[in-house]
């Protein structure tokens, strides 16, 4: 726990940021006022930010269709995230992506992804682009991420893209967020492995990592060592599995009736990485209550500004369906 | 000018567009070949012999030789022109387009509009296609009606050298996405390309091949030459055709299609695909629409049954188009009264 002050204010913002969009989410899905499929992060706030505060804008990630804390954790703008998942001409996509296909390119965020598993040849092609870049003044190359959850390290496409980046030896790192359920499914009943899903990278030649997701500090400290690996030319890919909870359904209205009683009360009191973070950092006096307190009065209030701002945002007209094509007919 | 063949044609743009254009890398399986052999790296270069030289000349880092793994080769192209790339990919057999599809329709295709404008993804997708080989049902297959069906890609077949030069380079300096169908059958065919180094025939205008008053016939890739000797077939008994080219099927030129009907009041589309919802079906439709008027006889297609590609030298020849089932659809048009 080496953090200065400001890196942990900054990294308690990020994670309380995450968790109030999700949790505002998700009660605005209830009123129906936002369309379509949202997959909310909350509880994972810990990974997303504990990997994206190691990383620069050369970095790049490639996320999922629970995409809010990766994009928010890299930079993308609240305010135009909010926008977009609101579905407004004004979103950072306006409003043609919504909640599972923001992107920023210049953030060097290369989109949410509605398709599980996806991500991770996309992200491949982006290391092997950052290879051909070659490393920086102080001998470093760019890297670029894969976020997958236990559901993508079943799909052909992870499997492809982990032995395609230990052939070409890119700066690929797979973060795999193990939630502990595929959509619906058990990780126990999905993932037919004795072993576990860094296991699974390591058979394919990587060097592995393992953490505790819902420690801020364990992903913070272990990331540190990953990116220090895969960022040498020549060391080739790397892969992390971090242990965290999904504290809302698959999808926001899942019933999620494969839920043990009293998991999710169990799982708020015990494994929720912002409780975890406030109670370490409590604990070593680095940053005290009412230095949090403010941070969380701040985040409540952007995501309030967010909401307000989308409510007023402008709405795309029916002739901007046929923007962004090369081609209509 | 310089005469050489189709895959000559092609390897030359994309070796002189590498030169060119740092950015433009190459990647797929075999493109160096030998990977990991006794025989070392260019012991293939490509199985269609359209990167050969490549490795020696740009190295691994620009001539990224895969494993067999068409998903994460499509998505890495992917990737790559996010991460401001030209990648140029090779889908060995336009076949394995089944085995990839999703990184292309879902991913490739869609960034741009998904984003909101806000990326380009200049990807070239090359994908040798097309029967006449004898390889059977599972390498033989013509597509264009898969990826003219989605919106975000670009499409283009060449069915001559020069087309192969000038559209590949256009689809590699393009910033949208490119499937370029390269005829397997069409890569030994010889013929006169620039020299420029800047020769690009821009998308979305078709080619006249031949041209006559009596009958349009329109065609794309292999199908072309078969639609030009059956038009000069014709020709021997005083029967004119347009031979339009498409050299794009997306975007399309409709008005190089509706002109010549206007004019003709005949139409017989040629297409390599299975008969149904295909480049022959669509542009049926685009002419009954918007050229009804002109029509003076039902509009024919040639096309393959509705089967899969047979393997047999007999049924292959008996299940592709050919230039005699091109006249004779020419012919049956013209006798309607």
């Amino acid at each position: 726990m080496q953090l200065n002050r400001e890196a942990l204010t900054r990294a308690y913002r990020q994670m309380k940021l995450i968790r109030e969009f999700e949790e505002r989410l998700h009660e605005e899905i209830q009123t129906g006022e936002i369309a379509g499929f949202t997959h909310l992060y909350c509880g994972q706030e810990a990974v997303a930010v504990g990997v994206c505060e190691h990383l620069t804008d050369r970095d790049k990630i490639v996320s999922t269709h629970r995409g809010h804390g990766h994009c928010l954790a890299k930079g993308c703008d609240v305010e135009g995230m909010m926008k977009e998942i609101w579905g407004s001409q004004d979103g950072l996509c306006n409003g043609k992506g919504g909640s599972m296909h923001i992107a920023d390119i210049d953030k060097g965020m290369l989109g949410a992804n509605g398709i599980v598993g996806a991500g991770a040849p996309i992200a491949v092609g982006a290391a092997i682009s950052n290879k051909i870049d070659g490393p920086d003044a102080e001998g470093k190359l760019a890297v670029a991420i894969a976020f997958s959850g236990d559901g993508a390290c079943n799909q052909g496409t992870t499997f492809e893209a982990m032995n395609l980046a230990v052939v070409t030896k890119a700066p690929a790192i797979f973060v795999f967020e193990n939630n502990h359920y595929s959509e619906h499914t058990g990780v126990d009943y999905a993932v037919g492995t004795t072993r576990d899903i860094a296991s699974r990278a390591e058979a394919f030649g990587m060097k592995v990592w393992r953490a505790d997701g819902t420690d801020f500090f364990a992903v913070y400290d272990t990331f540190r060592e990953v990116l220090e690996y895969v960022r040498v030319p020549g060391n080739g890919p790397a892969a992390v599995e971090f242990d965290t909870e999904r504290f809302f359904g698959h999808f926001e209205g899942d019933p999620q009736r494969y839920r043990g009683e009293g998991e999710l009360d169990r799982l708020r009191a015990e494994r929720d990485c912002i409780k975890i973070f406030r109670a370490k950092v409590g604990g070593a006096a680095l940053l005290d209550e009412a230095d949090l307190d403010v941070l969380d009065a701040d985040a409540l209030q952007q995501i309030e500004n967010a909401v307000a701002a989308s409510r007023a945002a402008a709405r795309p007209s029916p002739e901007n369906v046929l923007d962004n094509v090369y081609i209509s007919y | 000018m310089a005469k050489m063949m189709y895959r000559d044609a092609i390897r030359n743009t994309i070796f002189q567009e590498m030169q060119r254009d740092e950015r433009v890398v190459v990647l797929g399986e075999d493109v160096a070949g030998g990977m990991g052999t006794a025989g070392g790296p260019e012991a293939i270069g490509g199985i269609w012999s359209t990167s050969v030289g490549f490795y020696d000349a740009f190295g691994p880092d620009r001539v990224i030789d895969t494993p067999i793994s068409e998903s994460a080769i499509m998505g890495a192209a992917g990737g790559l022109a996010l991460a401001g790339k030209r990648p140029v990919a090779e889908i060995m057999f336009a076949d394995f387009i089944g085995v990839c599809m999703d990184q292309l329709w879902n991913q490739i295709a869609k960034f741009r509009y998904m984003f909101g404008g806000k990326s380009i993804c200049p990807a070239v997708i090359r994908m040798p296609c097309g029967a006449g080989y004898n390889a059977a049902a599972q390498h033989s297959q013509m597509i264009s009606q898969f990826v003219t069906n989605m919106p975000g890609i670009k499409v283009v077949m060449p069915a001559t050298p020069a087309d192969a030069c000038g559209l590949l380079r256009q689809a590699i300096r393009d910033d949208d996405p490119v499937v370029f169908l390269e005829h397997k059958f069409l890569y030994a065919m010889s013929g006169e390309v620039p020299d420029d180094p800047d020769f690009v025939i821009p998308f979305g205008h078709a080619r006249l091949a031949r041209a006559g008053q009596d009958a349009t016939i329109v065609a794309s890739g292999m199908m072309v030459s078969y639609a030009e000797t059956a038009a000069d077939d014709l020709a021997q008994d005083g029967i004119g055709c347009d031979v339009i080219d498409l050299r794009t099927t997306s975007p399309l030129d409709e008005e190089a299609i509706l002109d010549s009907v206007e004019v003709t009041g005949r139409l017989v589309v040629v297409d390599e695909a299975p008969p149904r919802c295909s480049l022959a079906t669509d542009i049926s439709a685009l002419v009954a629409q918007k050229a009804f008027a002109s029509l003076k006889a039902p509009i024919e297609m040639v096309t393959p049954p509705h089967t899969p590609v047979p393997f047999a030298r007999e049924l292959e020849s008996a299940y592709l188009p050919s230039p005699a089932k091109i006249a004779a659809a020419v012919r049956k048009s013209l006798e309607y009264r």
